[in-house]
């Protein structure tokens, strides 16, 4: 049976009330929402909140769901919402960047041009290395940091990242391009500044 | 990226390094690269922060916190079985 059919037999389980299919769909899909309400909510509580809403949220509006988008998209979606609204109630001073506010443009002319595409990838294994790049996607223009964990690692292809964000598929593009930009730069001045330890 | 069209180039990276670019932007960059080692840097460390993000493990889910899910889930009113 391909994704799409058991995809469909299990909204049709959920729409009939069925609650194992509920189960099905939470054991399916929470640890991509979780993984995602975690890095932009940053602390555990309030994820797990983000958790328990979507899928309530999503349980209770299923009838609302049209199947225009695949269902993991539209539970992110959901997700996103929700950890909006908190991020709002938390920063009631939040205000939009404009479209080409500065924060996003900042790293759109690279300027540090240390070479250290030689690192090898097991550096990963460093709990250090791993903390600073969660730190740099925490410290991304928000509009830019969403596109960046949706498309590149929660894996969401453009089109279902412009679905589940309102966004023309250009924009997600675009945003997408400059969160790259924008963390090649701040990794590559955390690289430059441990440059003794560094591959090249 | 000093040179004037450095920064011509720069929009087309992302397609250009996920294998979206046009053949014609691709030579355009190769060419460019071949002759520009600034280029050459930051179209390099620019995959491989890419790369190195999808290899970043993401925060786990623990089992504790799967469990309260499914306990915190109200399921009355909705389901018949």
């Amino acid at each position: 049976m391909g994704t799409k059919d058991s995809e469909r037999i299990l909204l049709e389980r959920i729409r009939a009330g069925d609650i194992t299919a509920c189960d099905d769909c939470i054991r399916q899909h929470a640890q991509g929402i979780y993984r995602f309400a975690k890095r932009l909510m940053r602390n555990d509580p309030e994820a797990e909140d983000v958790v328990q809403e979507t899928f309530m949220n999503a349980f209770k509006g299923i009838a609302r769901f049209d199947g225009r988008s695949e269902l993991r998209t539209w539970l992110y979606r959901i997700a996103y919402n929700a950890a909006m609204m908190r991020l709002r109630r938390r920063k009631p001073e939040f205000v939009p960047l404009p479209e080409t506010g500065l924060a996003e443009d900042s790293a759109l002319m690279p300027r540090q041009l240390f070479d250290w595409s030689g690192l090898p990838e097991k550096e990963l294994e460093k709990a250090e290395l791993r903390e600073e790049m969660e730190n740099a996607i925490q410290e991304l223009p928000d509009k830019l940091q969403v596109v960046f964990i949706m498309r590149e690692l929660e894996e969401l292809s453009t089109e279902e990242t412009a679905k589940a964000l309102d966004l023309t598929i250009e924009t997600v593009k675009t945003r997408l391009h400059r969160a790259r930009l924008w963390l090649r730069e701040r990794l590559s001045g955390y690289f430059a500044s441990a440059e003794p330890a560094s591959p090249k | 990226m000093p040179q004037e069209n450095c920064h011509d180039l720069l929009d087309g990276l992302s397609d250009f390094i996920d294998g979206d670019a046009s053949a014609a932007i691709c030579a355009e960059i190769q060419r460019h690269m071949t002759g520009c080692e600034k280029c050459r840097v930051v179209v390099n460390t620019l995959r491989k922060t890419i790369e190195l993000y999808r290899l970043l493990p993401g925060p786990e889910m623990s089992d504790n916190i799967r469990e309260k899910l499914h306990k915190s889930i109200d399921f009355s009113g909705f389901g018949r079985k």
